[in-house]
């Protein structure tokens, strides 16, 4: 199992740095606000994962994955929203106990779709089915009839732009262009509360490394080859046998219960869901976050997705105009001189080698410190060709 | 009840099988018949269709009328993985390998084990199929290439491989594409070699120009020009037919 996982060492430490990082040392040196903000952004790692999955190893590029975030985002939300419109909090409305906006709209009752979403167990479960089977109809409709490539972007980039517009366009049903907001409690825990962003924190990163896993899981046994395969040579897979649509529509349905599980703990975190939250824009930063973190792993993924969101709400709070052009031109970058992405360098710069080096300097080091004779000199020398390996090999 | 013991039972029945592109008949009216155990080879000049027949027995290309029986069952019209599944493998005229993958990983991805989505997640390499991968290996010479990867073999090795895959696949009928193209002599000798012990136990239609090559190998030779047959028999007897005679001189 470990080795389906994992296929080598660096693959290993690299998912271990990630969890030290994002699960000891961000929440031990971040403030709970900075913290939360890491959260938020993580929530995009669940995209972006799933993106690695699908445009990475089947090559299928989805420029509609914010649907998915939002459908699963939206179930999330509706559920919170319901909780928060107990009769006595809206006593004031012409009709207490609905949400505020469906009384603003002036309907008197909740619409029928609204009703199971009075259930935790249920909206749980819709979280993660409804994206997926939205996906998998989605996908197989369209590559049952062999649609693919720049027209499947195309045709997703439509969906995401028709969902937005239809949450926008009936005010009543969804909140419109405000979006469901004043998100509270989940089931009478007030997600606001420091101690709640802290825990809500933590699951976020749970279900990520959840997702993680469950795609190097599938990147590492056969259906990973295959979905390769069909990215290199789809013809000669289907004479192999396979049914590429089907497999084509599993992938993407897999990436959109990511996206969907993302949705959702933006919601809990973040405290209000919108249809700006799911349209065209971003969507396609979805996939910047993806290429700039490197769409063949994972790992670069999460990381793609915390970077370029810090970027942007460092940048944004500058110069809003100018963060647009700086993420165009850092996508061009990214496509034209390292089309694998952050993780692409990183491998570069730490190819196994020199990982290795680093490991046997690392281990004289703490000889040196074990047998505490000469510990000062040994460290100079070992701590000198860890530095030195990587730029000697970076060069093959 | 009177069983049809003497009505024969093709392996592959092609009837009035024909396909046009923009009004372009580019096959005609073809027929083929192919009893098991044979090798049966489409020859003709350039542009007479060969590889548009393949196309459309393995479901490549949609036919515009005729019937395709494959053991007595319809396949026009079936989806190409479908057709796989039934027992017809096929070969493209370039090597159409998983040039990443290694030469044991080519064979594994097309075992007829793990096609679905489920089965294929959950695939493991047992003893079984490491049995068999390794016995089509050295069927096809490349036992002690089963780590290397596909993209480094010689352009022989990975006609080689890719006739290996269909080995794997357990096809009863496989369709070769000019399989010797661009082979070197001694490759060519083998090839033949190849291609006579795995016919034993399945039939074979093979695509070529070589001559010498459809000598060796054939069974059965069709001669086909301009979308249709000109000629079908044993290789002596279609050479002596003066249309054969006139369409390649004339070519």
């Amino acid at each position: 199992m470990f080795k389906t996982l994992f296929k080598n060492r660096g693959e290993w430490i690299a998912f271990l740095a990630t969890i030290i990082l994002l699960a000891v040392i961000l929440p031990l040196v971040m403030p709970i606000f900075r913290l939360n903000l890491i959260g938020k952004y993580l929530t995009y790692g669940f995209v972006a994962v799933g993106l690695v999955l699908l445009w990475g190893r089947c090559g299928v590029l989805s420029l509609g994955q914010g649907v998915f975030f939002g459908l699963g985002g939206y179930c999330m939300a509706m559920f919170l929203k319901l909780e928060a419109s107990d009769p006595e909090s809206t006593a004031i409305q012409s009709t207490p106990g609905i949400p505020d906006f469906m009384d603003w709209n002036q309907l008197t009752e909740l619409p029928a779709f609204w009703v199971p979403f009075k259930s935790f167990p249920f909206t749980v479960l819709a979280v993660i089915a409804v994206p997926t089977l939205v996906a998998f109809v989605i996908g197989w409709a369209l590559f049952q009839r062999r649609v693919g490539g720049v027209y499947f972007a195309i045709i997703t980039q439509a969906i995401a732009l028709i969902l937005s517009l239809g949450i926008d366009g009936n005010q009543g049903w969804t909140g419109g262009r405000n979006g469901i907001t004043d998100l509270r409690t989940l089931l009478g825990w007030d997600i606001r509360s420091e101690s709640a962003q802290y825990i809500l924190y933590f699951v976020n990163l749970i279900l990520l490394f959840g997702c993680v896993l469950v795609s190097k899981y599938v990147t590492n046994t056969r259906i990973g080859r295959v979905l390769v395969a069909i990215r290199d040579r789809e013809d000669r897979v289907r004479f192999s046998g396979y049914n590429v649509a089907v497999m084509r529509a599993v992938t993407f349905a897999i990436a959109a219960m990511f996206a969907g599980i993302g949705g959702a703990m933006f919601v809990l975190q973040v405290g209000f869901m919108s249809p700006s939250l799911i349209g065209i824009v971003p969507s396609i930063e979805m996939v910047i976050f993806c290429a700039v973190g490197g769409r063949l792993s994972v790992i670069g993924a999460v990381f793609g997705a915390i970077i370029v969101n810090l970027g942007k709400t460092t940048f944004s709070e500058a110069s809003p105009e100018l963060w647009l052009y700086l993420m165009g031109g850092t996508f061009i970058a990214v496509v034209m001189f390292f089309p694998k992405g952050l993780a692409g360098l990183m491998e570069k710069l730490f190819s196994l080698k020199a990982v290795k080096a680093g490991f046997a300097s690392l281990g004289s080091k703490m000889k040196g410190l074990v047998s505490k004779s000469d510990a000062k000199a040994e460290e100079e020398t070992s701590s000198t060709t860890p530095l030195e390996t990587p730029t000697t090999n970076s060069g093959k | 009840m009177i069983k049809p013991t003497d009505q024969q039972t093709f392996l592959l029945e092609v009837e009035g099988l024909g396909v046009s592109f923009d009004g372009f008949k580019a096959v005609d009216d073809f027929n083929f018949y192919m009893d098991r155990g044979q090798v049966h080879v489409i020859i003709g000049p350039n542009g007479a269709g060969k590889t548009t027949v393949l196309d459309l027995i393995c479901g490549r290309t949609k036919a515009t009328s005729g019937n395709i029986r494959f053991n007595g069952k319809e396949i026009r019209g079936m989806n190409e993985h479908n057709i796989v599944r039934l027992g017809v493998g096929r070969k493209f005229q370039n090597p159409s390998i998983y040039e990443g993958l290694t030469v044991l990983e080519n064979l594994e991805l097309s075992h007829p084990k793990g096609r679905g989505v489920f089965s294929c997640m959950v695939f493991r390499r047992t003893e079984d199929i490491q049995k068999r991968i390794e016995e089509v290996a050295e069927e096809i010479g490349l036992l002690e290439f089963l780590e290397t990867e596909a993209s480094i073999l010689s352009h022989g090795q990975k006609q080689w491989l890719e006739i290996g895959m269909l080995l794997m696949q357990d096809s009863d009928l496989v369709m070769l594409d000019e399989p010797v193209a661009g082979m070197s002599v001694r490759e060519r000798a083998e090839t033949v070699n190849l291609i006579k012990k795995i016919s034993k136990n399945r039939s074979i239609v093979v695509i070529e120009h070589d001559m010498e090559f459809v000598k060796q190998i054939a069974d059965r030779v069709t001669v086909m020009h301009l979308g249709k047959v000109i000629a079908e028999g044993s290789m002596e007897h279609v050479q002596q037919n003066p249309k054969v005679i006139e369409v390649y001189i004339g070519h």
